[in-house]
C-alpha cells in the first residue's frame, strides 16, 4: 500500500469515528452532508504528484504522518497566550477558535453593527438550521476537491458571518484560528461560511496562528458569498509555525455588480497549499487577488487559483508576489477562464517574484483560456534577485546590508500592504512583516 | 583627506584604472575631466565601494586608513558621500523613510543620538527648501517616476542631510537644465567649508561655471594625463579633449 492510500486509510477511519459521535446529536442533513463527503474522500485520497494540479507540491511528507482529531476536551489556552498574538489594529471585535472550535471565553465578540457578529457553526446548528443548510457545502465541492470532502466529513464547527442586506461593517472581523499544538499532532479543519447579503460591506480577517512550536494540520475551507452589489475583503493571514502543514480551500461566488478581494499574506507555514477558486457568476462582478508569501528555511508555498468569468463585464485582477530565502520553494499557478458568454471582460494576473538564495526555487505558471473574443486579458511572471544597484545604492547612503536587503524586501511587498482596505491594517501587517523578518524568516540573504 | 596612489582598477572584466594618483585635502574642490570611457565613473564606484569594481594595485587612503577595507556603508559612516550618476529607483520604499534610516545609520556611527520623527521632518523640510525641492517627493517612493532633474536634487538633498566630509559628484550635471544645473550647483556650494573635500566628475566645463574647483584633473585611459587650475578646464572647453590625446604619456 502506498503512503497516500495508508494516509488516506487513517484518515477515513478517524472521520468515521468522529462522525459515529458527532451524528447522535446532529440533524438528517448534516449527518447526510457527512457521510457524502466521507464517500468522496474515501474515492479520491490524498492527490499524488501525477495530478496536474499537484505536480509541484509532494504530499508525501503529510501522508507519513499520523494526525488526530482534536478530542472532546478544550485543549487549555489562556487568554494572555491569545492577546500575545494580537496587535493593536485587530483590537476592534475579535472571535477565537482553537483546533476549529469556537471559544467564546477567549473572544472580545463586539458586536459588529446592530446586534451583528459572528457565530459558531455549532450554535447555528440549532438556532438557524435552514440558513446554513442552505449554504454549508454550497460552492465547496467535495467531489472536485479531496480536501474539501476531509473537512466537510470532518464538519464540526466554524465561523459563521451573515451581513444582513445593505448593512456596512465598519471595523474588520478578526477571526483567529489558533492551532493548539497538544498532544498527539492534531488535523484541525477550520471552517468559514460568509454571506455577505445584497448592497452590505465586509472586511474579513482570518489569521492562522500556532500556540506552540508543535507539528499540525490545518486543513481549512472557507466559503463566501457576494451577493448583488455587495462588498468582501478577506484578508489571510498565514502565520503558523515552520512544522505546520497548512492546506486551504477557498470558494467564492459573485453575484451582478459584487466585488470581492481576497489578500492572501503567507509569512508562516512549513507546508502550505492555498487554492482559491472565484466565480463570476452574474454580469459587472469584481475580483481581486492579492497574495505575498515571504518565506525561508524549508518552507513551501503553494497559491493555486482559478478565476472563472461566467459573464460579460466582469473584471478581475491577481497579483501575486513572493520573496523566497533559504531553501523555500514557492508555487503559483492561476488560472483565468473566460466563458464564451463573458464578452467585456477585463482579467489581469501577474505573478512577479524574487530569490533570495541559491537555494529557493519557484514555479510560476500564469494561464488563460478564453472563449469569448471581446476581452481584455493579460498574464505576466516575473523571477529575479533584489536589485544589486538598488542595494549599492542604501549601503552607500549608510545603511547596513541586512537593513537594506529587508528595505528593498519590504519595498517589494508594500504594493501587495496597500492593496489592503484600510492604511491601518496595512501598517499593523507591515510591521508584522517587519517582526517576521527579524526572526528566522526570509530576511537571512544566505547565499 | 584622500590620497590615491598607483591606484588601478578593474569593472566589468576590464581594467579601467591603470595608475591614479591625486591628493585631496580638506577645504579643496577637485574637478576630474575626461571622455568619455576615460575611466571617471570607475573612479567615482571605487571610492564608494560599488561592489564589481575591484582595486588591483596600489592604494586608497581616506584620513590615513585603507579605504578598500571598508564596506560601502562603513565608508558612507566615515564620510564618504557618492552622488551617483544614475540615482536608483527603490519602488515601495518611501524616500522620507530612507532619508531617516539613512541619516541615523551615519549619526549612530558618529556617536550622535539618533533624530525622532519630528526633529527629522524639521531638518529634512529645511534642506528640501534649499534645493527647491517640493516635499511631496519625500513620501514618494524613492526616485520612483521622478524626472532626471528631481533625481539628481535628490541626491544633492541626501548630500545635505548627510552632511559628508568628502562628497563625490558623479556627473550630477548630466541630463540636467540650466535651473537645474543652479539649484544643485547652489546645493553642492552650500556645502563648501574648510572641513569637507569635493571631488567633481564630470564630462563638460559647463557645470565647474557655477561649482568653481581649485584644481583640474584631466583623465584619459585611466590615467590622469594634465592636471591644473581652473583655468584648464576652460583650455579643454575650447580645444576639445583631443588637444590632451597626443600629449598623454604612453
Amino acid at each position: 500500500m502506498s503512503v497516500l492510500d495508508a494516509a488516506r486509510d487513517h484518515f477515513v477511519e478517524r472521520a468515521g469515528a468522529f462522525a459515529a459521535v458527532a451524528d447522535r446529536h446532529d440533524p438528517e442533513w448534516l449527518r447526510r452532508l457527512r457521510a457524502e463527503a466521507a464517500a468522496r474522500f474515501a474515492e479520491q485520497g490524498l492527490p499524488s504528484t501525477r495530478l496536474e494540479e499537484w505536480r509541484y507540491t509532494n504530499l508525501t511528507p503529510l501522508a507519513e504522518l499520523r494526525f488526530e482529531l482534536p478530542g472532546p476536551e478544550p485543549a487549555q489556552v489562556t487568554r494572555d497566550a491569545v492577546e500575545s498574538l494580537s496587535f493593536p489594529v485587530f483590537a476592534c471585535s475579535v472571535f477565537v477558535f482553537v483546533d476549529g472550535r469556537f471559544r467564546p471565553e477567549l473572544s472580545s465578540p463586539r458586536a459588529l453593527s446592530g446586534s451583528l457578529r459572528v457565530e459558531s457553526l455549532a450554535e447555528l446548528r440549532s438556532k438557524a438550521p435552514e440558513r446554513l443548510a442552505a449554504h454549508l457545502g454550497r460552492h465547496a465541492d467535495a467531489k472536485r476537491h479531496p480536501f474539501v470532502a476531509l473537512s466537510t466529513a470532518c464538519l464540526d464547527d466554524g465561523a459563521c458571518l451573515f451581513v444582513p442586506r445593505g448593512t456596512s461593517v465598519a471595523q474588520p472581523v478578526h477571526v483567529v484560528q489558533l492551532a493548539s499544538g497538544a498532544a498527539p499532532d492534531r488535523v484541525c479543519h477550520p471552517r468559514l461560511l460568509l454571506v455577505a447579503e445584497p448592497g452590505s460591506h465586509v472586511t474579513l480577517i482570518q489569521d492562522f496562528v500556532s500556540l506552540s512550536g508543535a507539528r499540525g494540520f490545518t486543513n481549512a475551507v472557507a466559503e463566501v458569498t457576494v451577493e448583488q452589489g455587495a462588498a468582501v475583503d478577506l484578508v489571510l493571514l498565514q502565520r503558523e509555525n515552520a512544522e505546520s502543514f497548512h492546506v486551504s480551500n477557498l470558494e467564492v461566488r459573485l453575484a451582478r455588480d459584487a466585488r470581492f478581494a481576497a489578500h492572501t499574506l503567507t509569512l508562516g507555514g512549513g507546508f502550505v497549499r492555498n487554492d482559491l477558486n472565484g466565480v463570476l457568476e452574474d454580469e459587472g462582478a469584481s475580483l481581486r487577488l492579492e497574495g505575498l508569501t515571504v518565506a525561508g528555511g524549508k518552507q513551501l508555498v503553494d497559491n493555486h487559483t482559478v478565476v472563472d468569468h461566467a459573464l460579460p463585464h466582469g473584471e478581475s485582477r491577481q497579483r501575486y508576489k513572493s520573496v523566497l530565502g533559504g531553501r523555500a520553494r514557492g508555487i503559483f499557478r492561476g488560472r483565468v477562464i473566460v466563458r464564451p458568454d463573458a464578452q467585456k471582460t477585463h482579467a489581469e494576473q501577474s505573478s512577479a517574484n524574487i530569490l533570495l538564495s541559491e537555494g529557493a526555487e519557484i514555479d510560476a505558471k500564469p494561464q488563460l483560456e478564453i472563449w469569448a473574443d471581446d476581452v481584455k486579458c493579460s498574464h505576466g511572471a516575473t523571477i529575479g534577485r533584489l536589485d544589486e544597484n538598488a542595494l549599492f545604492y542604501l549601503r552607500s547612503r549608510g545603511i547596513g546590508e541586512a537593513t537594506a536587503r529587508d528595505l528593498l524586501v519590504q519595498g517589494f511587498a508594500s504594493e501587495v500592504l496597500a492593496s489592503l482596505p484600510s492604511p491601518a491594517l496595512a501598517d499593523g501587517l507591515a510591521e508584522l512583516l517587519r517582526e517576521q523578518m527579524r526572526g528566522a524568516g526570509a530576511g537571512e540573504a544566505a547565499p | 583627506m584622500l590620497e590615491l596612489s598607483n591606484l588601478h582598477a578593474r569593472a566589468g572584466g576590464a581594467q579601467i584604472l591603470k595608475g591614479i594618483d591625486l591628493v585631496v585635502r580638506a577645504g579643496e574642490v577637485h574637478a576630474v575631466m575626461g571622455p568619455n570611457g576615460s575611466g571617471k565613473s570607475t573612479l567615482a564606484n571605487v571610492l564608494a565601494g560599488r561592489p564589481g569594481v575591484e582595486v588591483t594595485q596600489g592604494r586608497v587612503l581616506f584620513d590615513g586608513k585603507d579605504l578598500t577595507a571598508l564596506s560601502p556603508e562603513e565608508r558612507a559612516r566615515a564620510g564618504i558621500f557618492l552622488a551617483f550618476q544614475y540615482p536608483v529607483e527603490i519602488p515601495g520604499v518611501a524616500n522620507s523613510y530612507f532619508l531617516k534610516a539613512s541619516l541615523n545609520a551615519v549619526r549612530k556611527a558618529r556617536g550622535e543620538p539618533e533624530l525622532d520623527a519630528m526633529d527629522f521632518l524639521a531638518l529634512v523640510r529645511e534642506k528640501a527648501k534649499r534645493v527647491e525641492m517640493d516635499e511631496r517627493f519625500l513620501q514618494r517612493a524613492v526616485n520612483e517616476g521622478f524626472s532626471g532633474g528631481e533625481k539628481k536634487r535628490n541626491e544633492i538633498l541626501q548630500m545635505a542631510i548627510l552632511e559628508p566630509r568628502l562628497a563625490i559628484l558623479d556627473e550630477t550635471d548630466s541630463g540636467l537644465d540650466i535651473d537645474a544645473l543652479r539649484v544643485v550647483a547652489n546645493g553642492v556650494n552650500a556645502l563648501r567649508s574648510p572641513e569637507r573635500a569635493l571631488l567633481v566628475i564630470t564630462h563638460y566645463q559647463r557645470l565647474l561655471d557655477y561649482i568653481v574647483p581649485d584644481f583640474v584633473h584631466v583623465l584619459s585611459d585611466g590615467r590622469i594625463v594634465r592636471s591644473g587650475g581652473k583655468q584648464l578646464a576652460l583650455e579643454l572647453e575650447q580645444k576639445g579633449y583631443g588637444w590632451l590625446a597626443g600629449a598623454a604619456p604612453r
